[in-house]
């Protein structure tokens, strides 16, 4: 018979050998279903490192991916602290990305110093504004924030194919429902000239940073914690529970809607109602990869960016279907729930004595 | 079936012929460094009350664990009568074959489904789920057999959630006997039962003996246990101090064994009273048809005097500690705290008011568990200009007033920076102590503030806030412990069905009187 003992404290090596255990145990099991359809497990596996970080191009390139992860990782893991489950990241970042060009692709002309930020503003506050509802509903008549978040994701994706077939709809683009692209002051400008990454990346980790200072070291960060801990007892103790949630909803739905501005400004420059291939998803699982932390979303989210950068090389490389990322993405994620469980607990094999 | 034959008994001793149904030798068992529990010996015989008297942190709950099969012991063996009364060891680390060998356990905390039938809860576990409600003539007689014999009276065919705390545990009892138990556990089974009720248990628990069923009492109320149990085993820093009949001990000889050192009497001085810190007039808080509601309640408490409130829970006390607690507001009447009206729902307008409250629950509202014992204790004041800049956490000078709180009241932890949880129950209300006392409120509201303590943590409770009624504050005590109030009180009302009695002087009353009153009598038909 197998028990599971709680730990009295689980120690900081334990925590990085899990995560790093994880992630290999992802790709052993990854293995399996490579060698059943015929692929060379170990020449597949050094495709996908090489596709991923084996040159200097083509760690740009995972990077570039992992921009808007940061963004949905950041979103999740601040909301998940405070037990707000936003699964709604989707939909808020169509929302920023719907911002995006409506303020950047000429409604308004100002300089570049000014429209950037203007847009990011404005793409953070859409993205708010669409996670501040089924908050409000949450905190005043207990509606569950899960489904009314994951239901807004079709709310918006449909809506923004409406945009896109009707007002938004670019003249110029022969009839392909995308939108106008945005003006050249409200491109975030690239990072190194020649590849796609652009200063989204910065942002991001910049974001990461402040949130990580936020949570552990301001007074918002630490109504925020309690609340999440345990709701009843920071009530109680007469914190703001609701403004703090409003907070929490206007943090995770402004990260999300800024992946949006970031997609759309840094890299495609306009909207496609396929901008997004599920990021706000992947942030739920790069969240949950990097424990919730601000700052190990970043290596979370460059992890996962890294696996479906690789394997799309590799997929084209030896005519395996791309489809295996998803599989590395699902098996780590179930791996780091398996390895959380082990980091939280100790397995004792008790041997049943017969009486 | 095979015949009872008659049971191996190495030591028959003249006057103890009872066979053996339990015996413990030398049960050791560690957790990490600490010696939870450390070759304990014990023996119990059929038809015998024991008691297990010990402070937190002796090893009971260890002790009880292993015997319920939560835990392994490292060392030492657990031998248990079988149907034909010969010692068999029992299986460790398994609950089935504790329950198969015939232990059962009423823990302190009710284990049952609130939306079940008391009838469904007692079979639950015997037959399968899906036949629950089919063919249960058998278990029906069966039940009503064991309610006869052992006298436990409760309502079968009602979820439990209605029923009252008495009766839930008289289901839990049953719960056990309908398994064939011949070794019962009862964890606490006072705390929560009226004067009456636990009379009525006491009475219950002797007829069972007196059929042969062995029992092991944990209580920390030790008038009951000289009353109720013949042998008195002791533990103390996980190992056995004492096994000694009840006959010849006395309570105070068995506080200081239990914690190893004289307890100081508690000393109530005359105060000098102040100006009224919390005035009710007629107040009425919940819905009607609300669970635990306040129906109405006069009160006039001053400064530098307990109330204490007397009741079994969910009488309305909850609503009352809300109300003061700021969250909950009054219905109807006037609420008046420190000379204002208290309209507002808002705890943090009562705690600028001076209102410092002590939570029934303490792990539910009054730590957060994965927080540490510096941010517990600045919770209430994490706003204020001692505690921040600018938004900024003051960090240091958190940690250093958390420090400074942990050598002023002596709260055993790893240090300000450890999680909450890993403290254990008397530490953690430190903590809530230490934030609510510092401040130095004028009304203190303290609702259950030592239940789950042992004696060296209650009494350091009482001790402070004995000198908060000395330092002039008004006191509000809300505890279903006739004995705690009687101790601390200057005055003493009843709650009964949401109405608060008036309240009474301390001096001369009789405990009698204030139990038939929270059994719903006046105290004028009954006087």
């Amino acid at each position: 018979m197998i028990r599971f003992v709680p730990r009295e404290r689980t120690p900081v090596w334990l925590t990085l050998a899990v995560s790093v255990g994880a992630g290999i145990a992802a790709l052993l099991l990854t293995a399996v279903p490579l060698a059943l359809s015929g692929a060379p497990v170990l020449s597949a596996f050094r495709l996908m490192v090489e596709g991923a970080a084996g040159s200097g191009f083509a760690f740009a390139e995972t990077l570039t991916r992992a921009t808007p992860l940061i963004f949905t990782g950041l979103a999740a893991a601040i909301a998940f602290r405070a037990r707000l489950w936003n699964i709604g990241a989707e939909g808020q970042l169509y929302a920023g990305a719907l911002a995006t060009v409506a303020l950047g692709a000429g409604l308004l002309e100002l300089p570049p110093a000014l429209l950037v930020p203007v847009v990011l503003v404005g793409a953070a506050l859409a993205g708010a504004a669409l996670l501040l509802v089924p908050v409000f509903f949450k905190m005043r008549f207990g509606a569950d924030e899960v489904v009314v978040t994951l239901l807004l994701n079709f709310v918006m994706l449909l809506f923004v194919q409406m945009m896109l077939e009707g007002p938004m709809k670019d003249e110029m683009a022969l009839g392909w429902p995308q939108s106008a692209p945005v003006l050249d002051e409200a491109t975030l400008p690239k990072l190194v000239s020649g590849l796609r990454l652009h200063w989204g990346l910065v942002l991001a980790v910049i974001c990461a940073v402040a949130l990580h200072v936020l949570i552990t070291r301001t007074v918002w960060g630490f109504r925020i914690r309690a609340v999440g801990e345990n709701a009843r007892a920071a009530r109680y103790a007469g914190l703001p529970v609701g403004k703090a949630m409003a907070l929490v909803g206007l943090l995770s739905g402004g990260l999300a809607g800024l992946a949006g501005a970031s997609e759309v400004a840094g890299l495609k420059g306009y909207l496609t109602a396929d901008l997004s291939p599920g990021f706000g998803y992947a942030g739920i699982v790069v969240a949950t990869l990097a424990n919730l932390s601000p700052l190990g979303v970043i290596p979370a989210a460059i992890f996962i960016a890294g696996v479906f950068v690789g394997a799309d090389s590799m997929s084209r490389a030896i005519g395996v279907s791309n489809y295996l990322a998803d599989l590395v993405v699902a098996l780590s994620l179930l791996s780091v729930l398996i390895g959380g469980l082990l980091a939280r607990f100790r397995i004792v094999f008790v041997r049943r004595e017969t009486a | 079936m095979i015949a009872p034959t008659a049971p191996d008994q190495p030591d028959r001793t003249p006057h103890e012929t009872r066979p053996l149904v339990l015996s413990l030798a030398g049960v050791t068992k560690r957790f990490g460094n600490l010696v939870a529990n450390y070759a304990i010996d014990l023996d119990v015989r059929a038809g015998e009350i024991v008691a297990l008297l010990g402070e937190n942190g002796a090893g009971k709950t260890t002790l009880m664990s292993i015997l319920f099969g939560h835990y392994v012991a490292d060392e030492g063996t657990v031998h248990i009568a079988d149907a034909a009364g010969r010692l068999a060891p029992l299986p460790g680390g398994s609950a089935e074959a504790a329950l198969d060998a015939g232990i059962g356990m009423v823990h302190q905390h009710f284990t049952l489904a609130e939306n079940l039938t008391g009838f469904e809860n007692i079979v639950l576990g015997t037959v399968p789920l899906w036949r629950l409600g089919f063919g249960t003539a058998a278990a029906r007689a069966k039940v009503a057999r064991l309610m006869k014999e052992s006298g436990l009276e409760a309502d079968l065919d009602v979820p439990v959630g209605r029923l009252s705390v008495g009766e839930q545990q008289r289901i839990e009892i049953l719960k056990a006997l309908y398994r064939d138990v011949r070794v019962l556990i009862l964890d606490e089974p006072t705390a929560v039962l009226t004067p009456q009720e636990a009379d009525s248990l006491s009475a219950t628990v002797k007829t069972l003996a007196g059929k042969g069923l062995a029992v092991i009492f944990i209580s920390h109320k030790l008038h009951e246990v000289l009353a109720l149990c013949e042998r008195v085993v002791v533990l103390r820093g996980g190992a056995k101090v004492a096994d000694r009949p009840a006959a010849g001990a006395d309570r105070a000889m068995l506080a200081e064994l239990m914690v190893g050192r004289e307890i100081p009497a508690r000393e109530r001085t005359p105060s000098t009273l102040g100006a009224p810190v919390l005035r009710l007039v007629g107040v009425a808080v919940g819905a009607p048809g609300e669970r635990d509601r306040l129906e109405t309640a006069d009160l006039e408490l001053r400064g530098g005097e307990i109330i204490g409130i007397a009741g079994v829970s969910g009488n309305g006390q909850g609503s009352l500690a809300a109300l003061v607690a700021g969250l909950k507001a009054a219905r109807s009447g006037i609420c008046e705290i420190a000379g204002y009206p208290a309209t507002r729902t808002d705890p943090m307008t009562r705690i600028k008011a001076g209102v410092g409250r002590i939570p029934e629950d303490r792990h539910r509202d009054g730590t957060i568990g994965a927080l540490s014992v510096a941010e517990n204790h600045v919770l209430e004041t994490v706003g204020s200009s001692e505690n921040q800049r600018h938004g900024l956490l003051r960090r240091t000078a958190i940690r250093a007033r958390a420090a400074q709180a942990i050598r002023d009241y002596d709260i055993r932890c790893p240090g300000p920076d450890a999680p909450i949880r890993a403290l254990s129950g008397g530490n953690m209300q430190k903590v809530v102590l230490a934030r609510v006392l510092e401040r130095a409120p004028r009304l203190i509201l303290a609702h259950q503030p030592t239940r789950g303590l042992d004696i060296g943590a209650t009494t350091d409770v009482h001790r402070r806030l004995l000198a908060a009624r000395g330092r002039g504050a008004g006191i509000l005590l809300i505890s279903e412990d006739l004995d705690e109030l009687f101790a601390l009180s200057d005055r003493i009302a009843v709650i009964h069905a949401g109405h608060l009695s008036p309240a009474m002087e301390v001096a001369g009353l009789d405990v009698r009187i204030v139990g038939l009153m929270m059994a719903g009598h006046t105290a004028e038909e009954d006087a």
